[in-house]
């Protein structure tokens, strides 16, 4: 176990710049997930970490080191990589050896590792067999258990599920989550699931065009996150962003939403904070998640941030539990998350109650959060 | 794929049938007509002298005799000296397999260093390296003597042994790369973060899937070193000639007849070690060619 610091690293190929200026700092034991879109460094800045890449400025602290200028192998991490990259000649017994041979661990012990490794993960009948005689499940396990036998202080994980059946994945994620519980080792993960990001993470750093835009716990991210990238990212589907007008009515500040008929409504917003002032009578972008739309909602009796909209229902997914409604607000389609029994027809016209406390605005220029973002949450840039 | 061709088999469509036969005929003629002059000369090379001057080129032999073989093999004349191809067949067998080993060796390393262990600059490196498999070979000749001349290697085997190992370089370099670049990147990483070096990396990862592509080169290389006449000639001093060099001043020598069937018989000897090496690898050549190093 060791804790990781990552202090406004950079990194360049060419002249291109995909890493400028991050920063993490990861507890010992804690499991970071890193998500973001394809191509934004993810893997850049794992390998970094594992010192495949030399960085171009900044400084990588294992514990209380620096180890900028240390060899991977004496960094005292472990990696496992998306497509597994165990070594074709050898079998999994072999696979796993290979690290423990290399840095001269007696055998006897390399055998009870093996052994013990190997009755963790499930694959003691596989020992035998070639990376090629395995499926993709089991060639995953098989990359964990490379990585768990050298018992590092720190395991690099680059989207390690990402090449399985969505069953698979989910099974293999909640056998990754009982893992760490047990095993207790600092873990960065990369992904750019953003489930697989929420159910593992204790925080999680979302990345995107090699800056870090909000490093939090899950549950912060998804409530308070700190501009439209993130909150559009965390959340599945995903947050609905109206854009709609800033007004005063009566001596509450709100939104004016209007529906396909051109009938208005007018939402309040919380009004804790006196910077959505400065916002009065300007376009604003307005976040809210499916969930609070809905058909209705306990408790909302005289609830003064609960309100009524009717529309006209387009579309309906249904997922089972909840079917999606959407409809047509401020010429926006926005995702509603209804209980079943409540739906109406496509075409018809349905009363859906909006529960604006959660209700978030964003500055439609720059996409950053306009009001004051509650708990210590930090846009990095 | 294979289900295709199978479905089509079955088919009793007349086109494709036609197709089919077209198909097998042209085949059926171009083998037959490559393989006469290999015919006539196995028969030549049995005939006797006699027999030779009475009959027909394409005639059946009357009678079979080795006496050919054993004269090419032992006492035909090739130029001055009369003890026929052995020695110059034992030349060249001492040339080809130092020269494969060595070129194919360095090429492995080397095509291991052009995909997994880049070095600034070293794409156009390889650049110039390649550019080797495009220069002929007889515009070295004069800069390579002199070079063999200064490092005391000329007139000699070792100097063509050494000829051969730096124009081989270029080829064995593009194979070994080619096939290396197919092998994942994350591969190395992964036995770099286990503590593996360069060497280790390369002898534990990278040669354990490396037959394919073994074979390919060593076929490669030996063949091209066996079948070279040009260097031979110009670069071996008189007890150092390959084999392809003695054929040439056997059938070139003149003291009365011309033995065609000792032509023949030379003939075959000196290309029945590539044969022999396409028949025993052959079809892993193919199939090394057209293989990625890891399947799955
Ligand atoms: N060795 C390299 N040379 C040049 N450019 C590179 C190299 N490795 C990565 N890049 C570039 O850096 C950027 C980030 O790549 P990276 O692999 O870190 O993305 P990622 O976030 O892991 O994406 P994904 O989710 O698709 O794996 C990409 O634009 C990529 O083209
Ligand atoms: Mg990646």
């Amino acid at each position: 176990m060791a804790s990781l610091t990552v202090s406004n690293i950079r990194k360049k190929f060419g002249n291109q710049e995909v890493l400028k200026g991050v920063s993490l700092s990861v507890k010992s034991g804690e499991f970071l997930v890193l998500v973001g879109p394809s191509g934004c460094g993810k893997s850049t800045l794992l390998n970094l970490i594992a010192g495949l890449e030399t960085i171009n400025s900044g400084e990588i602290r294992i514990d209380d080191q620096v180890v900028n200028d240390i060899r991977p192998k004496d960094r005292d991490i472990a990696m496992v990589f998306q497509s597994y990259a165990l070594y074709p000649s050898m079998n999994v017994r072999k696979n796993l050896s290979f690290g423990l041979e290399t840095r001269g661990v007696p055998k006897a012990q390399i055998e009870e590792t093996i052994r013990h490794v190997a009755q963790i993960l499930q694959i003691s009948e596989l020992l035998n067999r070639k990376p090629s005689q395995l499926s993709g499940g089991q060639r995953q396990r098989v990359a964990m258990g490379r990585a768990l036998a050298r018992d590092p202080a720190i395991f690099l994980f680059d989207e390690p599920l990402s090449n399985l059946d969505a069953k698979l994945r989910v099974e293999m994620r909640t056998e990754i989550k009982e893992l760490h519980q047990r095993i207790k080792t600092t873990i960065v993960y990369v992904t750019h699931d953003q489930i697989e990001a929420m159910t593992l993470a204790d925080r999680i750093a979302v990345m995107k065009d090699g800056f870090i835009h909000q490093f939090d716990t899950p549950q912060q991210l998804y409530d308070n996150p700190a501009n439209l990238f993130v909150a559009g990212f965390i959340g599945s589907p995903a947050m609905n962003f109206i854009p709609c007008r800033l007004v005063n009515q009566g001596n509450q500040t709100g939104v004016m939403l209007e529906n396909k008929a051109g009938r208005s409504f007018f939402m309040p917003v919380e009004q804790h904070d006196l910077d959505v002032k400065k916002w009065l009578d300007q376009e604003v972008i307005l976040g809210i998640r499916p969930e609070r739309i809905a058909s209705g909602f306990y408790e909302q009796e005289g609830n003064p941030m609960i309100h009524e909209i009717e529309c006209i229902v387009e579309v309906l997914e249904p997922t089972g539990p909840d079917t999606l409604v959407f409809v047509i607000i401020n010429d926006s389609k926005v995702t509603c998350r209804v209980s079943p029994h409540a739906v109406k027809a496509p075409g018809e016209s349905m009363k859906l109650m909006i529960d604006m406390s959660k209700a978030l605005l964003f500055d439609p220029g720059t996409g950053q959060r306009i009001e004051n973002q509650t708990a210590g949450s930090t846009g990095c840039t | 794929m294979r289900d295709k061709t199978a479905a089509l088999a079955g088919t009793s469509d007349p086109a494709t049938l036609i197709g089919r036969i077209i198909v097998y005929f042209v085949l059926i003629v171009a083998a037959v007509f490559f393989l006469i002059p290999f015919f006539v000369m196995i028969m030549t090379s049995i005939k006797s002298m006699n027999d030779i001057r009475t009959g027909y080129l394409i005639s059946l032999p009357r009678e079979i005799t080795i006496e050919a073989w054993v004269k090419a093999w032992d006492s035909a004349c090739t130029g001055i000296n009369c003890e026929g191809m052995k020695n110059y067949f034992w030349n060249s067998v001492r040339m080809v397999i130092p020269s494969v080993i060595i070129s194919t060796l360095i090429g492995a390393v080397n095509g291991y260093i052009f995909s997994k262990w880049r070095f600034k600059g070293s794409e156009t490196f390889f650049s110039f390296l390649l550019l080797g498999c495009f220069i002929p070979f007889q515009v070295i000749l004069l800069p390579m003597s002199q070079t063999l001349g200064l490092i005391g290697l000329g007139q000699s085997i070792y100097g063509l042994i050494f000829v051969h190992i730096v124009y081989g370089l270029p080829f064995t370099t593009l194979f070994f790369r080619n096939y290396y670049v197919t092998i994942p990147d994350e591969i190395i990483k992964a036995a770099k973060i286990d503590g593996a070096g360069f060497f280790r990396i390369f002898r534990k990862v990278i040669l354990p899937v490396s037959l394919p592509i073994f074979v390919v080169a060593i076929i490669w290389q030996t063949t091209q070193i066996w079948n070279d006449f040009l260097f031979g000639v110009a670069f071996s001093g008189s007890d150092s000639q390959p084999i392809t060099v003695a054929l040439n001043n056997l059938v070139n020598t003149s003291t009365g007849v011309k033995e065609y069937n000792v032509d023949m018989a030379a003939a075959i000897i000196a290309g029945l070690p590539t044969l022999f090496v396409y028949i025993v690898a052959g079809k892993y050549f193919l199939r090394g060619l057209v293989a990625g190093a890891v399947k799955g």
